[in-house]
């Protein structure tokens, strides 16, 4: 909470800083004389509705700041003036009632047990509309223009898509703040007005893979889903009716810096200032795992739900494999992993932030933080308290003298041990040969006495076709039953196979789900252009509630910091958690490409001399031809005509 | 546009000469193209052909830097050697040795990648028979006022060019295209290139009108790599790419280098394949046509004060256009006469090895019998014969 209300009166003393600038000398003195009044009235308002309060100001602010460019770029006399804490003008909100944006954005960084470094980033375009019936918005501020086209054109209630590269190993890394399964996935909620949602589904992929640069428009009815249960809405509104949702993975998806450049370009900063000047992609993509996203949707700005606005989130995750056993000193620092510092935060965000993880290192006995900070935070995450340092780019204070933040850590010792993920699954494939084989699912809950249900989702191309009398649930050796069963059988080249069950997974155990499958034989033009690499199977989904052991917070319109905000926590006793298996590399029967060739050389060699001879054999006429006689002999011959003696 | 540049040739610009500003205003209208497009396209898949990525990238930069806009280019890569694991440095490209031209860059947009490019989806773009679901950034909307540049680089033979290794387009499906495009009214001259083994073979069967040719080998010749480097491990870049970008990096939007310059970019001494190219199609001097026809689309401005009366200009740009074009810029329709099976291209004729002359082997022969006369004398000659 202390984070906050510094992070407000630092907004108020930039503000001070730049008005004061405007006002003359006489007039000063009186501004602080109102400055000292509202102060005292802050700590009151601030404690508890500082999520509300700050938005105003914040708006407020911006509008200032844009007025008075040109007082930017005198920081220096802004930094004299910092005793002056705030105007008068900020405590009066906006008598103009106009829709009102706010930017946030911010930077997590965990040190893993692995020694790797665990950075996700997160910006927050907030847009305040009237979504249900105000689709024909024209004016953009902070959201960018091209998604908010694409919501009222395609009549999208929530979208949520990703790309990844790399597996998130959560048996190493723990729990990531958001999961993500390799390569892209896709899904939206659509709104009820829509008729045709298979039609603008198609329409959509179509639309975001020119946005993103991807090859969305691979998505088609082949690897479209609708999940029943295992995807529900993350924002307002109750949708149960699962008709409007669709869900796609493409797990062969690569991702590159075409599909970072138009991500970056929806930041209402681009990459010029900001968090995002770190984003450079010879770094990001360096990296052991790097997953980035965008979600959209409806969420209330105050507890009654009274306004509500757009939600756009960014997010970037990244680990970074920067420990290199044995080479002695362990350290790292934002230049190391980003090569680059920071200077600014986004002059549009209304916060700006980064937190490090020292939970696990509270005394300062296992790494050093440098700069150090005075602010902490605390943060439910995941079903875990965590500490968090707590740096504040909106203060120039936190740049210190030479105008850029270089976190370093250095690590002391590497000893400590993670908290193992109650929640984690594993897939592979079993079996020999080219015909058939066997998925195996396991689901660990390693809670030691707890047991919780989970919702698995599997969505399985055709041309694996699933035996699903096969289809067993144990755990702990024993017949486990599924409490619900979703199963929609595959279409040959039409649709594919959807399991969806729920299962009760007993305390400390791991659950083991198989099913047998028969490889189908392609078409000679289904076969990818290198099919000997074998065909992706997405990832399962994991989804569950997780009894958590300390309390969550429920209030879902208080001011937390972003990372530990996006799944809304329905109960304080649990919390919710999704968990991506690693997707499946399958090998099809492929057959010899170069078969076709051999095919049409032998049968035109066979035509060629058994048919062509015995046609010769059939339509020839043959006649004995005499040779015609040498010169000499013809000499010879007209002699011995002449001679009267017959010819040789 | 245009409206901006005639204000701009009326305003302020003290010192210049009116004969000089009247020429240059003239100029400024005879290529007859307001808007410029390009086709980048590596058909190659796996890691090993990292130098087809670096090509198309190479020209996808230079074509950026000077000017045209990622909206107006469709590129397309068949493999992503970028963040390939293979990469020892992901998100570069490389296409100089020692890592010192990264040809990705950090804002590249690739239009069409890995499956997607195919045989199909190429000629869709070209002709535009796109769904219609398809993306602005996905489609080339070119008009008849359009220079568009394509340029292809892969495996290919004599008459195709495989795509993916698994399927090819042949020359005669490619001139097809082209046709079509023109019928279409898609282009206004079109500038193809193509780096591939028996490149040649792939403009033999073109016929439609406006069009530019290049290659970097003729019939039978392979295009060879260039630059082999031990840290990626493969070869950079091709050899005719190579010399086509170094010769592109000294353009600038200003440039008076023609296309006949380009003919000469890369000799046979450097490329080791002899490049061809074909100019029987393209209507206009390739020495008129400047390199920034195709590569750029930022057009040189320059502020005068003269009063130019340009309507004269316009006319006789105009005329000089009828003039030349008059006989084949709407071609009569029919199909027959446009055929290309009955009228080929000749082919150059095919280059024979060196053969020594002819006295030399005479003498050779001699020089053989005698000593052999020498050391076995005539008596011998009955043994043998």
């Amino acid at each position: 909470m202390a984070a906050h209300r510094c992070s407000y009166s630092a907004l108020l003393l930039i503000i001070c800083s730049l008005s004061m600038f405007i006002v003359a000398d006489s007039q000063e003195t009186t501004l602080t004389g109102d400055n000292h009044a509202t102060e005292l009235d802050n700590p009151q308002t601030a404690t508890e509705t500082a999520g509300q309060m700050a938005e105003q100001p914040a708006v407020e602010e911006r509008r200032l700041w844009e007025a008075t460019e040109v007082e930017e770029a005198t920081p220096d006399d802004a930094d004299t003036d910092k005793q002056d804490t705030s105007t008068p003008e900020t405590a009066v909100p906006s008598s103009v009632p106009q829709p009102k944006d706010d930017f946030q954005e911010e930077l997590v960084i965990r040190p893993l047990h692995s020694g790797d470094i665990y950075a996700s980033f997160q910006f927050r375009t907030l847009w305040e509309t009237d979504f249900m019936r105000g689709n024909k918005v024209s004016h953009y501020r902070l959201f960018p223009k091209s998604l908010g086209q694409v919501i009222s054109k395609f009549s999208v209630r929530e979208l949520h898509i990703s790309f990844t590269q790399g597996y998130w190993r959560t048996m190493q890394w723990g729990q990531p703040f958001l999961p993500s399964p390799p390569g892209a996935e896709l899904w939206v909620w659509f709104q009820d007005s829509v008729t045709d949602v298979d039609g603008t589904w198609k329409e959509l992929t179509n639309v975001l893979s020119g946005i993103f640069c991807a090859s969305l428009n691979f998505i088609d009815s082949t690897n479209t889903v609708q999940p029943s249960a295992s995807f529900k809405p993350l924002g307002i509104g109750n949708v149960t009716d699962h008709s409007f949702l669709r869900y796609a993975t493409l797990p062969r998806e690569i991702v590159c810096t075409e599909n970072l450049t138009p991500w970056k370009k929806l930041l209402p900063c681009g990459s010029k200032a900001g968090l995002a000047v770190l984003l450079k992609s010879e770094k990001l993509f360096h990296s052991s795992f790097h997953s980035q996203a965008v979600h959209i949707r409806p969420v209330c700005q105050d507890w009654q739900c009274k306004t509500t606005s757009w939600e756009l989130r960014q997010t970037l995750n990244v680990v970074f494999d920067l420990h290199t056993p044995g080479q002695g000193k362990r350290e790292w620092s934002l230049f190391k992993m980003f090569s680059r510092t920071l200077t600014e935060a986004c002059p549009l965000a209304s916060s700006s932030k980064i937190y490090i993880d020292i939970t696990d290192n509270p005394q300062g006995e296992q790494f050093e933080v440098s700069p150090a900070t005075p602010l902490l935070s605390q943060a439910m995450v995941l079903g875990d308290r965590r500490t968090f340092s707590v740096y504040d780019l909106t203060q120039q204070i936190t740049f210190g003298t030479v105008r850029s933040l270089n976190l370093l850590i250095r690590w002391k010792s590497s000893e400590g041990d993670m908290l193992r993920p109650l929640l984690h699954g594993e897939r592979y494939v079993a079996g020999y040969g080219l015909q058939t084989g066997e998925i195996h699912t396991l689901m660990y809950n390693n809670h030691p006495y707890r047991s919780f249900p989970v919702l698995l989702l599997d969505s399985v191309p055709w041309y694996l076709r699933l035996y699903i009398h096969t289809l067993t649930v144990a755990s702990k050796g024993k017949d486990n039953k599924p409490s619900y069963i979703h199963y929609q059988p595959s279409k040959d080249r039409v649709r594919p196979h959807l399991l969806e069950m729920l299962v009760q997974l007993p305390p400390n155990s791991v659950t083991e789900v198989t099913v047998q499958f028969e490889r189908a034989l392609l078409k000679w033009t289904e076969y990818t252009p290198d099919p000997n690499h074998g065909f992706y199977v997405g990832s399962s989904v994991i989804s569950s509630l997780v009894p958590s052991i300390v309390a969550m917070d429920t209030n879902s319109t208080r001011e937390q910091p972003l990372f530990s905000s996006f799944f809304p926590c329905k109960e304080e006793s649990s919390y919710f958690v999704r968990v991506y298996t690693e997707p499946l590399l399958v090998n099809l029967p492929t057959p010899d490409f170069s078969m076709p060739y051999n095919v049409i050389c032998l049968t035109c060699t066979v035509v060629a001399v058994g048919y062509g001879s015995l046609y010769n054999l059939l339509t020839r006429s043959f006649q004995i031809d005499e040779p015609s006689p040498g010169l000499a002999k013809r000499i010879a011959n007209i002699i011995r005509k002449m001679r009267g003696v017959p010819p040789l | 546009m245009k409206i901006l540049t005639f204000f701009s040739l009326f305003s302020t610009f003290l010192s210049a000469n009116s004969i000089n500003v009247e020429e240059n205003a003239g100029q400024f209208f005879s290529s007859g193209h307001t808007n410029n497009w390009a086709v980048l396209v590596c058909t190659s898949r796996f890691w090993f052909n990292y130098r087809h990525v670096a090509n198309t990238l190479s020209v996808y930069r230079s074509v950026k830097r000077l000017g045209i806009p990622d909206s107006h280019i469709v590129l397309m890569l068949a493999d992503d050697m970028a963040c390939n694991h293979r990469n020892p440095k992901p998100a570069t490209v490389f296409s100089h040795k020692n890592m010192e031209l990264n040809v990705y860059g950090d804002d590249v947009e690739v239009d069409y990648r890995g499956y997607e490019v195919t045989v199909e989806n190429f000629l869709r773009v070209l002709t535009g028979r796109l769904p219609p679901s398809t993306p602005r950034s996905k489609r080339l909307l070119s008009d008849d006022r359009s220079n568009i540049l394509i340029y292809l680089t892969g495996h290919g033979g004599n008459g195709f060019l495989k795509f993916q290794d698994s399927e090819e387009i042949s020359n005669v499906e490619l001139a097809d295209a082209f046709e079509q495009m023109w019928q279409k009214r898609r282009y206004n001259e079109l500038l193809f290139i193509i780096d591939t083994c028996q490149g040649a073979s792939m403009y033999e069967r073109f016929y439609s009108p406006n069009l530019m040719a290049l290659a970097s080998s003729q019939v039978g010749e392979d295009s060879l790599s260039h630059q082999p480097d031990l840290a990626i491990g493969v070869h950079l870049m091709d050899r005719y790419t190579f010399y086509l970008l170094e010769f592109l990096e000294d353009i600038h939007p200003a440039s008076k280098a023609n296309m006949k310059d380009l003919f000469k970019v890369c000799p046979k001494s450097q490329c080791v394949s002899t490049p061809g190219h074909r100019t029987d199609l393209f209507l206009r001097d390739p020495g008129s046509a400047l390199i920034t026809d195709f590569f750029g689309s930022v057009r040189k401005v320059e502020i005068t004060m003269e009063t130019i009366n340009l309507t004269d200009l316009i006319k006789e740009a105009e005329q000089k256009n009828i003039h030349t074009t008059a006989n084949l810029q709407f071609p009569p329709l029919h199909l027959s006469s446009f055929l290309p099976y009955l009228t080929p291209y000749p082919q150059k004729p095919k280059q024979k090895d060196w053969h020594p002359p002819d006295g030399f082997i005479l003498g050779l022969w001699t020089l053989i019998l005698l000593v052999f006369f020498k050391t076995y004398g005539i008596k011998h000659l009955k043994h043998i014969f």
